[in-house]
């Protein structure tokens, strides 16, 4: 405990991090996604194009350890069995039973470029000889739903970090400017972010990516809509950072900084920013779920990134209409990865939030 | 407080003048304009585009004078009411939109009401029973509620109502009532529809507030007057509810203003899910049909709304709140 007295700033707020559970826990399911999209070539059993034409619309096989043989020691799936019902056309599937197809790991499967660099065929898990696994089920066209929200989460997980960085540039020179100097720079940026902050997001966004040209590629486009989501998401932090800088400017330590000789930007980089940048870290963890909801929102209604980019709005598009949804609910799953990654940024937030200023109290 | 108010309406001015710039320019970014878009539609119906009829167009939108004229042209006659003429649908904006605005309002209202309803008992709740059985349930609720996008809401309603009642419970009004003249009628089926979207959009809503008002709450129960009124005997539920509330409850007057562009964005997105008549799918199609004068007046009203929205939350807060001076 003792010594705690001289323990530095980060190691006590990492200390009181550590202290909020729910935050620890999400911060570690956060590494657990990113890792995930990291990898996504090798954990994904399928590639994000691939078809199979028995399995389609067919919803999620179950990984089973009991067959009529007893109990099996590695879990196994059985293959689906297609009938179509005479009235509705509908396809019924039913769990082919004849023949358990245990799942391996490491098998070789649909060759792929690991980060579009190196060509290579092992999958994490897979099934042989005619078997297929389909753990989230698939799509209309038969595409496996587990590979396709793997991907997917490649393009949404990082569209949230990339906006925010973008964010944070803007937020900090702006609200930097207007706290630092005031006056008449301070008036013009307040009047700014107001304006912006009354006109309704998600119509500007619509409009905004709206007027994207079509004839754009993929990542034109995904870097198109990360500027929009960030051209409208820099005002909450540049109000954070232009408060702080407002109350700062008047501390003992800066003004003796600054009688001391120090030139601007020393007084700035050196004594001023790193007294808040816990709370600017903070605020672009709360930054990051708005971005991602924002994304989905966006390319949910179709306007936002489109096929065959894949990202977990462009794959929430297949559940648009009540039909889909009461006939294919597993559709909405990566509706799922979205709450669960929204909700534990939320959380990691909370927990900076609380550790952001370990002095209190 | 009558030259705050005279104050707070001039600064209105300066705003909504930058707002329809931003509109002006949203209507100006699409690639082409209006008359490519109108002349690809003619050729596509299999008309033949003489020379004179794009003169004739090009001169009826006056798209030949510079920008600023065109700008000064557009918001000259928004402030007479003319909100220019929807190529798509062959009419002036302004018979399109206001029912769809008034609904979207409606809807809006509706949400923010059922926000309050839910979140001040939950938010005082959590706060009175901080750390219980209580608190901890209501704030998982509550997480789990900011982290849901709306639309999945509505997609997972849309399948409940369907799965369990077998009822749809898409749209605004039954399909007699869709086109038919506003009555006492048409507004009790309006009423017997719009808690779907008021329940989905007030959800969201009530999360984020019912957290805000738990905070507040707290903050103030630890303050001295509270010990000294409990001290001197006054009954909890009276305690709490006459003092700490009434200070707590604060942002919600104050953030009705900021509650309304996310309540415009949410119910346009779920109104493309649920089919509803709103601002929202209108907006999608005109922004999808490079209709710009439809998508750049409903973009320029709904700022408007907002800020007049928030001009009206401090105007009631430095009603209730007697902590608040004017200068």
């Amino acid at each position: 405990m003792t010594d705690l007295a001289v323990a530095s700033q980060w190691r006590l707020m990492w200390l009181r991090f550590r202290r909020h559970r729910l935050a620890v826990v999400s911060a570690g399911v956060l590494v657990g996604f990113y890792v995930m999209v990291l990898f996504c070539e090798i954990i994904a059993p399928y590639g994000v194009d691939d078809r199979n034409v028995q399995a389609i619309q067919a919803p999620p096989q179950r990984l089973r350890l009991l067959s009529s043989e007893g109990i099996q020691f590695r879990p196994f799936v059985y293959n689906h069995s297609m009938t179509i019902d005479p009235h509705t056309w509908q396809r019924l599937y039913e769990p082919d039973i004849a023949a358990a197809h245990t799942v391996r790991f490491f098998v070789r499967g649909t060759s792929y470029k690991f980060w579009g660099l190196l060509a290579w065929d092992l999958h994490l898990f897979g099934t042989a000889d005619g078997g297929y696994i389909h753990l989230f089920g698939t799509d209309k066209l038969g595409r496996d739903l587990f590979s396709r929200i793997l991907y997917g989460g490649r393009i949404s997980l990082t569209i949230g970090l990339v906006g925010v960085s973008l964010t944070f540039v803007l937020g900090i020179l702006l609200g930097g400017f207007a706290g630092y100097y005031g006056g008449w720079i301070d008036s013009l940026t307040q009047r700014m972010i107001e304006v912006i902050q009354s006109i309704p997001q998600l119509p500007l966004w619509m409009a905004l990516s709206a007027s994207l040209p079509p004839e754009w590629s993929g990542l034109s486009i995904y870097f198109g809509i990360t500027v929009i989501l960030s051209f409208l998401g820099w005002t909450g932090l540049a109000r954070v950072v232009r408060g702080k800088f407002l109350s700062l400017r008047e501390e003992d330590f800066v003004v003796s900084a600054r009688l001391l000789g120090a030139d601007q930007s020393r007084v700035i980089f050196r004594h001023m920013l790193p007294s808040f940048l816990s709370h600017i870290i903070t605020s672009a963890t709360m930054a990051v779920p708005g971005m991602i909801l924002g994304e989905t929102a966006l390319s949910f209604l179709g306007i936002g990134l489109r096929p065959p980019i894949v990202s977990w709005g462009v794959l929430l598009q297949q559940a648009q209409n009540y039909q889909a949804v009461s006939l294919t609910p597993w559709l909405l799953l990566p509706g799922l990865f979205v709450i669960v990654a929204v909700l534990a940024f939320n959380l990691v937030g909370d927990g900076l939030r609380d550790a952001a200023d370990p002095y209190q109290h | 407080m009558g030259r705050y108010v005279l104050r707070r309406i001039l600064g209105m001015i300066p705003t909504l003048a930058i707002i329809s710039v931003i509109s002006f320019v949203l209507i100006q970014l699409p690639p082409g304009d209006i008359v490519t878009s109108t002349l690809a539609d003619l050729e596509q119906q299999g008309q033949q585009v003489t020379e004179e009829r794009i003169a004739a167009l090009r001169a009826m939108y006056h798209l030949d004078d510079s920008i600023p004229v065109q700008y000064l042209r557009w918001a000259g006659n928004f402030l007479t009411g003319n909100l220019g003429y929807s190529i798509r649908y062959q009419q002036p904006v302004s018979r399109l939109i206001w029912e769809r605005i008034f609904l979207t309002v409606v809807i809006a209202m509706a949400s923010i009401l059922f926000t309050w309803v839910i979140a001040i008992p939950a938010g005082i709740l959590s706060a009175v029973r901080q750390y219980s059985a209580t608190d901890y349930s209501l704030t998982v609720l509550a997480l789990l509620g900011m982290a849901t996008p709306n639309f999945m809401l509505a997609l997972v309603m849309m399948y409940l109502g369907y799965e369990w009642f077998g009822i749809s419970v898409g749209g605004l009004f039954s399909p007699d009532f869709v086109d038919a003249p506003w009555s006492l009628a048409r507004i009790g089926d309006l009423l017997k529809h719009v808690w779907v979207p008021m329940v989905i959009l007030g959800l969201g809503g009530a999360a984020g507030m019912m957290r805000v008002l738990r905070a507040n709450l707290l903050d103030e129960l630890r303050k001295p007057y509270v010990v000294t009124a409990r001290a001197k005997g006054v009954r909890p539920v009276r305690l709490i509810l006459k003092y700490p509330v009434r200070l707590a409850i604060n942002p919600f007057i104050s953030t009705i203003g900021w509650m309304l562009p996310a309540l415009f964005s949410g119910s346009a997105i779920i109104s493309v899910v649920l089919d509803l008549p709103t601002t929202g799918p209108l907006l999608l199609e005109a922004l999808m049909s490079q209709d710009m004068y439809l998508a750049g007046s409903f973009i320029m009203i709904l700022s408007t709304l907002t800020v007049i929205g928030t001009l009206i939350s401090d105007l009631l807060l430095a009603i209730v709140d007697p902590r608040i001076r004017y200068e």
